[in-house]
C-alpha cells in the first residue's frame, strides 16, 4: 500500500499535472495523491501549489480542513471503522475499543510496525448492513465484537505473509 | 427440454453496495459464467447487474424474468442450482425464496406479496433495481429522455412553472421550492450560469442519493439537463462524495454514454442547446452538503459557508447565477415533466407533495430504502413497511433528519410525516434518515454522539457553533461519564437557544436539535444518569454493569461462545456469572441469550 517515497518527485508530477493550472482541480489532485499513497506528502502539497499557483499556506489549509486527507503515512492494512448513526446505536463503539485492545491504537494512529492504521468515518452509506468496517477495499457487514478480531487475525496472517 | 423458454430471459443481480458487501458481485461473476457454458440455445438467457433495490438486509438479491422470481441472501454455490433448476428447467428452489415471518410462507415475488414493497410508492426509485445503470439504453426503454424531448417542445417559461406547480420541495434537506429556485436564477440577466446536484450525502444513517447514483445515474443527468433548458445554464457540476466508489463510477460512465447519444453536448437533441456536466469529488466534509459551502468546494476552496443574504440562484459558483438542488430532487424531474405537475401535485400533503424516499435503518426489522407518499405515518414505515422492531424489543424514539434532526418518541409514531410536520415537533426531514431506536438505545448517548459528529464538522467560521457546540459536547459526555450535575440541564438548554439563533448557516442553527428533541421527550434518562447514576439502557459503560439472572439462566453456554474477551463463566447447565472487571459491556450476550438471562443493572 504505502509506496516508496524516497523518489517522489519524479512519481507524483505526473499526476499533479494531469489536471490544467487550475485552482478548481486542487482538490481532485489530492485526492488523487492520496490514493496512490494513501497520505499526501509533503513534496506533494509543494507540487501542488506550484502547479495550481497558490500559495502553499492555502494548499496546507486544504489538506487538514477535508477529511479525508492525511499528512501521516497510513499503514498497510487500513481499517475504517464506519460511525455513522446506524452502525453507531449497533455497537461501532465497541468495535474500536476492540481494535484498541488488540492492536493498542485508536482511531487515527497506526501500527508500530506500519501492518494496521485505524480510522473512523462518518457514514459509508451501507447502514442497512451495519455495523460496517472497511479494510483497505473489501467491506465487512454486521461486524460483531468478536468478528472483528477475526477480520484482524485474517489480516495479520497476510502482514506476515508479505513480510517473509 | 424447452427449447424457447428461455427467450428474453434476464436474471438480474443486486449490484448495490450492500448487496455487494454481502458477496453479489461474486454471485454476479459465478452466474455470467455459468449461463454461458449453458451453450448457445441457451444464452439469450443475460444476467444484468442493477443499482440498490433497497432490500438490503436480505442481500445479494437475485431476480428472475419474466418469471418474477426474487431469491435472497443468495452465494456463489446456489448459482449451479439456480441455472439447473430455475434457468434450466422452470423450477422455483423454494430454500432461496424469502420467508414471510408473519405467514411463515415463501414469498416468490416479494414486490407483489409483501407489505416492504406494496406500501410504497416509487417516483424517484422508479428505474433502481429494475436496470442496469450502466446500460443508457435500459433507461431509454423505460420512458429515459422522453422528458427532456418534452422540454424541447415547451418553452422554458412553461418548464419553471410546471415546476412550481407540481409543489415538488428540496429532497435535501431545507425543503425550499424548487421550482422557484429555478425561476430565480432564469431572471438573472447575467451569463454564465451554472447548475449543481449536490451529492455530498452526509447524514450518517442516510444513503438514498448514493442508491440513485449508483442505480440510476441517468435520471439525475436528464433532470440537470431539462433546468439547463429552463435557465439557460451551461455547466453542470455533480458533487459527489468520494467514498461512493460505485456512484462516481457509473456516473462518469453515465456522462459518457450520455455525450455519446447527444443528450449532452454541444447540439443535444439536435436542438443546438450546448450543456455539459462534470463530475466533482468531494473531500470528505460534512459541511459541504451546505450549499454555499459545497459551491465554495467547487471552486477550490476550503468549504466555509458564508450568510446567505444573497442566494446562489442570483450569485452562487464564481459569482454567477446557480441552482443547486440534491440528488432526490433531480430524480423527480423527468417524471414531473412526463406525466405533468398536477399528477405529482395529487400524491403527498398540502405543503409536501410528491413521495420522499427514507433510508430506513436501525433496529428495523427491514432494513433499506423505502419511498412512500409524504404524509404517510412513522407508525406505518416503522412497523408496516419496516416490520417493527428487531428481536421483538420495544420501540423507543425515531432520529430523523441526521445531525440536524431530532428524536421523536413513540408517543408521535401515528405523526404524518411531512417537511412541515417534523419540523413541529422539534425535528426535521433532513435527506431522509430514518433511524429506529429501541430499548437498548441511550438518548442521552444519542444526543452525545451526534454533539460529538458536529463538533469534529464544524467549519469554525463562526463563534457560536464553533464554541458552543464543544461546551454542549463536554456537558453531555459527562452526564454519559456519571459526572453530570442536573444544573447541567438547564446549561444545556441555554446553551442550544444560544447557537440555535446565533449561528451562521444551517449546520450551526440546526446542531442543538438532538439536545432539545432529547430533553424534551426523554428528560427521565437524562435524571437517570444524573442523579441515579445509572444508564437504563445499559450502553454508557461507566454507568452500566450486566450480570445474569440465575433463575433464567439455563447455562446453555452460547453467551460464552460469544463474548468475545472471556468475560463469562460457569458450567454447562449451570446458571453462569459475568466477570465485570473483564466484561466491555458490548451487549453480545444480551444479542444472543435466548432466555432473557442477561440484565442490566
Amino acid at each position: 500500500m504505502a509506496e516508496d517515497v524516497s523518489n517522489t518527485e519524479d512519481m507524483i508530477s505526473p499526476i499533479v499535472t494531469a489536471y490544467p493550472r487550475e485552482k478548481r482541480y486542487i482538490l481532485a489532485m489530492m485526492q488523487d495523491v492520496q490514493k496512490k499513497y494513501n497520505y499526501l506528502p509533503k513534496e506533494a502539497l509543494k507540487m501542488i501549489a506550484t502547479h495550481a499557483e497558490v500559495p502553499f499556506s492555502q494548499i496546507y489549509s486544504m489538506a487538514t480542513f477535508y477529511k479525508a486527507f492525511s499528512l501521516i503515512p497510513k499503514g498497510r492494512y487500513n481499517i475504517r471503522v464506519c460511525d455513522g448513526t446506524a452502525c453507531h446505536i449497533k455497537g461501532s463503539a465497541v468495535l474500536i475499543d476492540q481494535i484498541y485492545n488488540n492492536l493498542g491504537i485508536k482511531p487515527g494512529e497506526t501500527t508500530e510496525d506500519k501492518a494496521f492504521s485505524l480510522e473512523t468515518v462518518n457514514c459509508l452509506g451501507a447502514c442497512a448492513i451495519a455495523p460496517v468496517v472497511m479494510v483497505n477495499d473489501a467491506v465487512h457487514a454486521k461486524v460483531t465484537s468478536s468478528g472483528i478480531l477475526k477480520i484482524i487475525e485474517k489480516y495479520r496472517g497476510d502482514a506476515g505473509d508479505e513480510d517473509e | 427440454m424447452k427449447m424457447n423458454s428461455n427467450e428474453g430471459r434476464q436474471i438480474l443481480v443486486c449490484c448495490g453496495t450492500g448487496c455487494q458487501a454481502n458477496g453479489s458481485l461474486q454471485v454476479f461473476d459465478a452466474i455470467q459464467e455459468q449461463i454461458q457454458s449453458l451453450g448457445a440455445v441457451e444464452v439469450k438467457t443475460f444476467a444484468k447487474s442493477t443499482g440498490c433495490n433497497g432490500w438490503c438486509e436480505q442481500g445479494p438479491l437475485v431476480k428472475i424474468l419474466p418469471d418474477d422470481i426474487t431469491y435472497c441472501q443468495v452465494k456463489v454455490d446456489d448459482v449451479p442450482a439456480i441455472i439447473d433448476k430455475t434457468i434450466k428447467n422452470n423450477e422455483v428452489i423454494e430454500r432461496l425464496l424469502y420467508r414471510d415471518p408473519a405467514s411463515k410462507k415463501r414469498v416468490k415475488s416479494p414486490h407483489l406479496e409483501l407489505d416492504f414493497y406494496q406500501k410504497q410508492k416509487k417516483i424517484a426509485l422508479r428505474n433502481i433495481g429494475e436496470i442496469d445503470p450502466a446500460s443508457i439504453e435500459d433507461y431509454i426503454d423505460r420512458d429515459g429522455y422522453k422528458a427532456l424531448e418534452k422540454a424541447f417542445s415547451i418553452s422554458a417559461e412553461q418548464i419553471i412553472t410546471e415546476v412550481i406547480k407540481s409543489g415538488l420541495r428540496g429532497r435535501g434537506g431545507g425543503g425550499f421550492p424548487a421550482g422557484i429556485k429555478w425561476q430565480s436564477c432564469a431572471e438573472q440577466s447575467n451569463a454564465p450560469r451554472y447548475i449543481i446536484c449536490n451529492g455530498d450525502e452526509g447524514d450518517p444513517g442516510a444513503f438514498m442519493d448514493r442508491s440513485i447514483m449508483e442505480g440510476d445515474p441517468h435520471t439525475v443527468i436528464e433532470g440537470m439537463v431539462i433546468c439547463a433548458l429552463a435557465t439557460g445554464a451551461s455547466n453542470g457540476f455533480i458533487y459527489v462524495r468520494d467514498e461512493y466508489a460505485l456512484a462516481l463510477k457509473n456516473l462518469n460512465q453515465a456522462l459518457i454514454d450520455a455525450r455519446k447519444g447527444s443528450f449532452l453536448g454541444e447540439n443535444i437533441m439536435g436542438q443546438g442547446f450546448a450543456f455539459d456536466i462534470e463530475v466533482v469529488r468531494g473531500g470528505g466534509a460534512f459541511v459541504c452538503g451546505e450549499e454555499t459551502a459545497l459551491i465554495a468546494s467547487v471552486e477550490g476552496k476550503i468549504g466555509e459557508p458564508r450568510d446567505k443574504y444573497v442566494f446562489p440562484a442570483e450569485k452562487g459558483l464564481w459569482g454567477q447565477p446557480t441552482v443547486i438542488n440534491n440528488v432526490e430532487t433531480w430524480a423527480n424531474i423527468p417524471v414531473i415533466i412526463n406525466e405533468g405537475a398536477d399528477k405529482f401535485a395529487s400524491i403527498g400533503t398540502e405543503n409536501s407533495k410528491g413521495t420522499k424516499v427514507f433510508s430506513l435503518v436501525g433496529k428495523v426489522v427491514n432494513t433499506g430504502l423505502v419511498e412512500v407518499p409524504m404524509g404517510t405515518t412513522l407508525r406505518q414505515i416503522i412497523f408496516e413497511i419496516g416490520g417493527g422492531i428487531l428481536k421483538g424489543r420495544q420501540f423507543k424514539a425515531v432520529q430523523t433528519g441526521g445531525p440536524s434532526g431530532g428524536c421523536i418518541p413513540a408517543e408521535l409514531l401515528d405523526l404524518p410525516v411531512d417537511f412541515d410536520t417534523l419540523k413541529e415537533v422539534g425535528s426535521m426531514m433532513g435527506s431522509g434518515g430514518l433511524i429506529v431506536m429501541d430499548e437498548r438505545t441511550c438518548m442521552v448517548e444519542v444526543a452525545r454522539y451526534y454533539l460529538n459528529f458536529l463538533a469534529g464538522e464544524s467549519c469554525g467560521k463562526c463563534v457560536p457553533c464553533r464554541e458552543g457546540i464543544r461546551r454542549m459536547q463536554e456537558i453531555l459526555t459527562r452526564i454519559c461519564e456519571g459526572k453530570g450535575q442536573i444544573s447541567d440541564i438547564e446549561l444545556l438548554e441555554e446553551i442550544a437557544e444560544t447557537v440555535k439563533i446565533a449561528a451562521l448557516c444551517g449546520l450551526g442553527k440546526t446542531a442543538a436539535n438532538p439536545v432539545l428533541s432529547t430533553l424534551r421527550y426523554f428528560r427521565d434518562e437524562y435524571l437517570a444518569h444524573i442523579e441515579e447514576h445509572r444508564c437504563p439502557a445499559g450502553v454508557c459503560r461507566d454507568l452500566t454493569e450486566f450480570y445474569i439472572d440465575k433463575e433464567k439462566c439455563t447455562g446453555c453456554g452460547i453467551c460464552i461462545k460469544n463474548c468475545p474477551v472471556d468475560a463469562i463463566h460457569g458450567e454447562k447447565k449451570e446458571a453462569h456469572t459475568i466477570d465485570v472487571e473483564k466484561c466491555i459491556t458490548c451487549g453480545s450476550c444480551i444479542d444472543t441469550c435466548r432466555f432473557d438471562a442477561v440484565r442490566i443493572r
